[in-house]
């Protein structure tokens, strides 16, 4: 049998000088990626390999009446047509909190998109028109799609068995999760407050549009199970759900990361992983899927559009008084993530403020909705833009500039959150703010050429060429926000590692493997730096991540370099100690440091503390085996929050960014252009400098995406969803992107790994409301929804 | 049908080429070279981007036997052997590269503007590369690793 073809090899890197800890040092997968030779989940081949296709719904909420496949199933060069009846396990349902999401329709389908049907053909364009011969009879049923509509007395209720730890406590079997925060006396604080102000906000419906589709390669083995490359976020989450539904244990389903092109959260949940393993174990057959475009939009959770009510009170110099706030998640039909986010809505709804008497609640619906789950930010996101839109609004009640309003009103270390924890790490809030606020502006109107042309690309509008200046006017906005780094609410959050050290060539190299997914932050660069900085060596080999060495967790909640990068560190130190032990054994006698000296690996030596070498590592390694060990490696643990109060330490570290942006806004056509968007945030420490300015300013431009354009568009009527394409869905393209100015604060957290802060979310939460906020202060309009329209800035209707 | 090719340089061959297969799908999946990237297939993403008689083009949207008897470059045929090209290394220096997905179509059509435009103003960069998406970075390295690989085709010169 040929083999699969285009899969992922070992990283091997070598490196000169100082390529450890806190260096920028180059991606090991880099000239991989320029060259076109990186392995992609898209890219992998197999000779006689056939291509799945999904067969979706095209109703939101709809009984599957009849099903004939027997017309797509006698197409030529089609292989199998699988449907819910075809499931060979009593399990059929899998999800990431919940097992609530059937593998294929079970005879409803509950959001536009659902999977109904698969076919396996030998040629991606067979196998999508016999899904097209599939006939599928529907009798549509009523839809929830909001608050009201999920518990009117007579709403259809989505999931009537409910067994997830939620149900008991819900007032509404179509509300997945509440989770209520109660701190302190609000009515009592609310009396001592000079103003009051309320607002109602909006957030739509993002999408992660990471740009490798969802794929993989399904290859039935010789023992009845199969082997599973695919594009993920966390290869044992995956497995877990997987092999209960093909009926196998799980060490029948070997799973491999492939080249996974970019994540956001998107990838947390299954997509094609079930559906090629069912057609590759029907078929005997290696099977291919690739997702299009069109397809993707329906093939991923999305971030959960929300709607929020806030109350702020604060005395007339400038003291928040009390917040009550009300949080609505949308989560569609499937749980997903949803309790997580709506835990991480409501404990950090209050925002990087120091106020004692609150009453927050956040809660997630089911409805006929796509489902939505985790994205970057994870229910952080929309809270931070109602609560600087609040705060703005605060500040102008009592007459104070907004930057000074904040930092007044600041948390730093030793905070109390609304949830009862201590902040027990640095949290430089106002610092922050000041430094953002410090930094240099852009120069006024830019657009101007120095022969006096007006240069459009730099104008609202762009190259569409709508103005050149007239009607533009400029505005400042400011925000900060409080991300949670690492799983919260008591989960065991744990990572492993596992790492050689041997000789080769007469030098000593390491090699580390883990099942941390790369899906492009950087982790497979940070893993080698700290083999380096513990092990002494410059030569490290990264193995590709699979399901042989234990789990890495996700590649989310800004997470990986906390816990897998603690994990390696972890796992170096125990490969170091053994060393150690090796070198007193066979060498102690010859020296006394080895006794009595605090020892380091450095520069491929058995150094001292004070310099001085005592053994060369490749010498002492030269006649053993290599030294190998695998390690898990855990962070403080959490608690769950109390169901009535909220009350608990539910968080393990706190992030923060704040950002400035400067807007140019054509107000005759509602244009807005983006013209610097200038970022400040503390993370502990740059492991990688370059990468994590990176992370930032990505994060940052998916925060005004969202601000500006983003939106995925669920007909109120139908939950249809009508902008699945990139024509349809905007994404910030270079042209749309600002300057992102970014100031590394490195304030060390005595918790982490060298002091790190987990970073990838956190410019994700403040860049949307600075961007609003900015729009706000040039047009003087009183914006509460995302994304910003041209009709809200002209008061033209919109939809 | 057969399409004849010449891909970087050498001619190729694809026999039972469905009409409806675009230049990618041959390019990725009969022509063993899946460097240029499946990120859309809808022509808006740039990831796919490919030179057509020098010309950029999405090779999603061009079908396969448009590109019958023509010229294709795709980002596999920049380097020379071990060298990258300057805007390859550029690139990966800049750390330009996240996950990497947008990267082949960017450095093909940063190549391109380049040849073109050996001098490019920031807005130039960005006016050439507007049709390639990044999800990524926030096009900030981008635009380091572009002005970088000016200044040394510069100074190579």
């Amino acid at each position: 049998m040929s083999e699969v073809t285009r899969i992922p090899t070992d990283l091997v890197q070598g490196a000169t000088g100082h390529a450890g800890v806190g260096a920028s040092t180059l991606r090991p997968d880099g000239v991989l990626k320029v060259t076109g030779e990186f392995a992609y989940s898209s890219d992998l081949w197999h000779e006689d390999m056939l291509w799945g296709h999904t067969l979706r719904s095209p109703h939101a909420h709809a009984e599957i009446v009849s099903l004939d496949i027997s017309e797509a199933l006698a197409q030529a060069g089609v292989h199998a047509v699988l449907t819910y009846d075809d499931l060979p396990s009593d399990v059929k349902h899998y999800g990431l909190e919940c097992r609530d999401t059937p593998a294929l329709a079970d005879g409803v389908v509950r959001y536009h998109g659902e999977p109904v049907a698969l076919v396996a053909a030998d040629h991606p364009e067979t196998a999508r028109r016999a899904a097209h011969k599939i006939r599928v009879e529907y009798r549509e049923l009523p839809l929830v799609t909001d608050e009201a509509t999920a518990t009117a007395p007579d709403a259809p209720v989505l999931h009537p068995h409910r067994e997830d730890g939620h149900a008991a406590h819900v007032p509404h079997p179509n509300i997945l999760h509440r989770q209520p925060i109660v701190r302190g006396d609000v009515a009592s604080a609310a009396a001592r407050a000079d103003v009051v102000v309320t607002g109602d906000y909006e957030f739509g419906m993002q999408d992660q549009a990471f740009l490798g589709p969802e794929s993989g390669l399904a290859v039935p083995a010789e023992d009845g199970g199969v082997d599973l490359y695919v594009a993920t976020q966390w290869l044992h989450s995956d497995l877990r759900q997987i092999a209960p539904v093909l009926g196998l244990p799980e060490d029948k389903v070997r799973m491999t990361l492939s080249g996974v092109g970019g994540a956001f959260g998107g990838r947390e949940d299954l997509s094609m992983q079930i559906h090629a393993c069912l057609l590759a174990l029907r078929t005997g057959r290696p099977v291919k899927m690739v997702y299009d475009r069109y397809e993707s939009f329906f093939g991923h959770v999305h971030r959960h559009p929300a709607r929020l009510h806030y109350e702020h009170g604060a005395t007339k110099d400038g003291r928040l008084t009390h917040i009550k706030c009300r949080i609505v998640l949308d989560g569609g039909a499937y749980a997903s993530s949803t309790p997580a986010v709506v835990g991480n809505a409501a404990s950090l709804s209050a925002g990087p403020y120091v106020v004692d008497d609150v009453e927050l609640e956040a809660v997630g619906l089911y409805t006929n909705n796509p489902p939505c789950g985790a994205m970057r930010g994870f229910g952080a996101v929309q809270a931070c833009f109602a609560y600087e839109a609040q705060m703005d609004k605060l500040a102008a009640a009592v007459g104070m500039d907004p930057v000074e309003f904040r930092r007044l009103n600041a948390m730093s270390q030793g905070a109390v959150m609304p949830t009862g924890q201590r902040v027990d790490s640095p949290a430089p809030v106002a610092e922050l703010l000041r430094r953002v606020k410090a930094m240099p502006m852009p120069p006024e109107r830019q657009w101007e050429s120095a022969g006096g042309a007006a240069d459009v690309r730099a104008l609202p509008g762009g190259l569409s060429n709508t103005t050149h200046g007239e009607g533009v006017v400029r505005g400042v906005g400011y925000a900060v926000g409080i991300k949670n780094v690492g799983f919260s609410e008591g989960f065991d959050d744990y990572s492993t590692a596992r790492v050689r050290l041997e000789v080769l060539n007469g030098e000593a190299v390491a090699t580390v493997h883990t099942a941390m997914a790369e899906v492009g932050q950087g982790g497979v660069t940070v893993l080698a730096q700290i083999a380096r900085t513990e092990l002494g060596v410059q030569q490290v080999t990264l193995i590709p991540a699979d399901t042989r060495v234990g789990s890495a967790g996700s590649t989310s909640a800004s997470r990986q370099t906390y816990v897998t990068g603690g994990a390696v560190k972890h796992t170096c130190e125990a490969v170091r100690e053994r060393v150690l032990e090796l070198g007193r054994r066979t060498q102690g006698t010859y020296h006394p440091a080895w006794a009595t000296a605090e020892l380091l690996l450095e520069g491929g030596k058995v150094v001292t503390d004070g310099g001085e070498v005592l053994a060369d590592l490749a010498e002492l390694l030269a006649d053993g085996e290599p030294v190998d060990i695998e390690l898990e490696f855990r962070h403080r643990p959490t608690e769950a929050f109390d169901v009535r109060t909220g009350q608990g330490n539910g968080h393990v570290q706190y992030a923060f960014a704040a950002h400035r942006a400067v807007v140019e806004v054509d107000t005759e056509l509602g244009l807005v252009k983006v013209v610097e968007l200038a970022c400040a945030q503390d993370v502990g420490k740059a492991i990688n400098p370059l990468s994590v300015v990176g992370q930032i300013q990505g994060g940052s431009t998916q925060g005004l995406g969202v601000a500006v354009m983003e939106e995925i568009l669920v007909d109120p009527a139908t939950a249809k969803v009508r902008n699945p394409s990139f024509t349809d869905y905007l994404i910030p393209t270079i042209l749309d992107t600002p300057p992102i100015p970014v100031d590394v604060l490195e304030l060390a957290d005595p918790h982490a790994p060298y002091g790190l802060r987990g970073a990838g979310e956190a410019p994700t939460l403040s860049s949307t409301p600075a961007v609003v906020a900015a729009i706000r202060a040039a047009t003087g309009l009183d914006l509460t929804r995302v994304p910003v329209r041209p009709e809200a800035l002209t008061g033209t209707r919109g939809d | 049908m057969r399409v004849t090719i010449t891909v970087n340089g050498q001619q190729q061959t694809a026999d039972d080429v469905w009409e409806g297969e675009s230049l990618l799908y041959v390019l990725r999946e009969r022509l063993g070279l899946p460097g240029s990237k499946n990120a859309c297939e809808q022509g808006e993403c740039g990831s796919c981007t490919v030179r057509l008689d020098g010309v950029p083009v999405c090779a999603c949207l061009v079908a396969a036997g448009q590109a019958e008897g023509r010229e294709v470059v795709t980002v596999e045929g920049l380097a020379q052997g071990e060298r990258l090209s300057p805007v390859q290394q550029a690139f990966v220096d800049a750390g330009a590269v996240q996950c990497g997905f947008c990267t082949p179509g960017l450095v093909v059509a940063a190549d391109e503007l380049l040849e073109r435009t050996p001098s490019p103003s920031d807005g130039d960069i960005r006016e050439a590369l507007s049709g390639n998406l990044c999800r990524c970075t926030g096009y900030e390295k981008i635009m380091d690793a572009v002005r970088l690989a000016a200044a040394r085709r510069q100074e190579a010169v």
